[in-house]
């Protein structure tokens, strides 16, 4: 993160001019509509805030400026129907569990569910209390989990850079490595 | 400004013989009170111009299972003008209802919802007392000592019914004590025992 190689740089720019040459040349490129749709998806993973408790906190660190997940196309979304992933950042009460799965139910398909810190992952420090559900995987699919309490802002980017390469990935069983 | 030896002068001066019993402890003052005068004393620290106590800060419970009148109530107060705090404590069990504050000061609505919510005592003539914290349709008081600490149900999502559903708690692993005494942290006695006959 951060570090810029030369190496890549170059091949980048490589690739970018020669698409561009192709686009010049020809006026289209030819790929598959689902590499199209994959690289679309990836691209542009719109969260929704669903900040619960001191997690929430880290979520905002990750979307500022020191992190900036804007460049990786994640633009905070306050309407479920506007988004693609929910970010469950900390405790999940008993009370507030009916309105998560109805905040999820809202999201239009495909969606993804990232369930951030100890308390989301299965409860943490508060598996044993009577108010809190026992991770938010109880409730709603999850995607991705990210451990920490909380994770840090890096953990964050880190695990949002995880479902992208989950969503490469596609519905494949087998792994690419 | 008052020291709290002045205020427990004024405050014994304008509650007379609604005091039970004062204490000072770790310069705080604590005044106990009967349940049925709480409204009166309450309005007295309030209005007295030597003591105006113009803010409620809390109210709390606390549960003391072996007494008699298991509950006490605890009220927290602040004077802006004089810079001193009074606690004003009343007891009182599960069934005998404690009048409510909220004619003094309308910010004990909302705690003695709290109080309602979490220890279950109830308080006669409160304007709109209900669940404050806990889920709606929770049972039991959380805060008592004798409730459990993982409570009696648990939520999930149902696929069938496409709903949340509330089910019997079933803990898959059991609640453990790290006391550092032993490598065998969680094992129960049963387990200990055998372990030293060997």
């Amino acid at each position: 993160m951060g570090v810029i190689d030369p190496a890549q740089l170059a091949k980048a720019n490589a690739l970018a001019s020669s698409l561009g040459e192709e686009v010049q040349d020809k006026g289209f490129i030819l790929t598959k509509l689902d590499d199209l749709f994959t690289w679309a998806r990836a691209g542009s993973i719109w969260p929704m805030t669903f900040g619960l408790a001191c997690c929430g906190i880290e979520m905002i660190h990750a979307y500022m400026s020191r992190y900036d997940i804007d460049r990786l196309g994640m633009m905070p979304r306050s309407s479920p129907r506007q988004a693609d992933v929910m970010i469950v950042a900390g405790t999940l009460t008993n009370k507030m569990a009916p309105a998560l799965r109805e905040l999820y139910d809202q999201m239009p398909e495909p969606r993804y569910v990232i369930s951030m810190g100890s308390c989301a992952n299965g409860g943490g420090y508060y598996h044993y209390s009577y108010s809190v559900v026992r991770g938010c995987d109880r409730i709603v699919p999850v995607d991705i989990y990210i451990p920490g309490c909380p994770p840090s802002a890096e953990a964050m980017v880190y695990g949002l850079m995880q479902l992208q390469r989950k969503i490469r990935r596609g519905n494949k069983v087998i792994k690419r490595v | 400004m008052l020291t709290v030896e002045d205020l427990k002068h004024e405050t014994l001066r304008a509650l007379g013989t609604a005091v039970v019993q004062s204490t000072i402890e770790l310069g705080e003052l604590s005044l106990w009170v009967p349940r049925t005068r709480i409204a009166e004393v309450l309005l007295a620290l309030r209005d007295d111009p030597d003591i105006s106590m113009n803010q409620l800060m809390d109210v709390c419970g606390v549960d003391y299972p072996e007494r008699p009148e298991r509950f006490e109530v605890v009220y927290q107060l602040l004077s802006l003008r004089y810079n001193v705090r009074v606690r004003v404590r009343i007891q009182t069990d599960e069934l005998t209802p404690v009048p409510t504050a909220t004619g003094v000061f309308s910010s004990a609505g909302w705690f003695e919802r709290e109080v309602w919510d979490l220890f279950g005592i109830t308080f006669s003539g409160h304007p709109d007392l209900r669940r404050i914290l806990t889920d709606d349709g929770f049972e039991g008081h959380p805060l008592r000592k004798d409730f459990p600490l993982t409570g009696y149900v648990e939520v999930r999502y149902d696929e069938t019914q496409k709903r949340v559903i509330y089910e019997p708690v079933k803990l898959p692993q059991d609640f453990r004590n790290f006391d550092f005494l032993s490598p065998w942290e969680g094992m129960t006695d049963v387990q200990l025992q055998r372990e030293g006959e060997k």
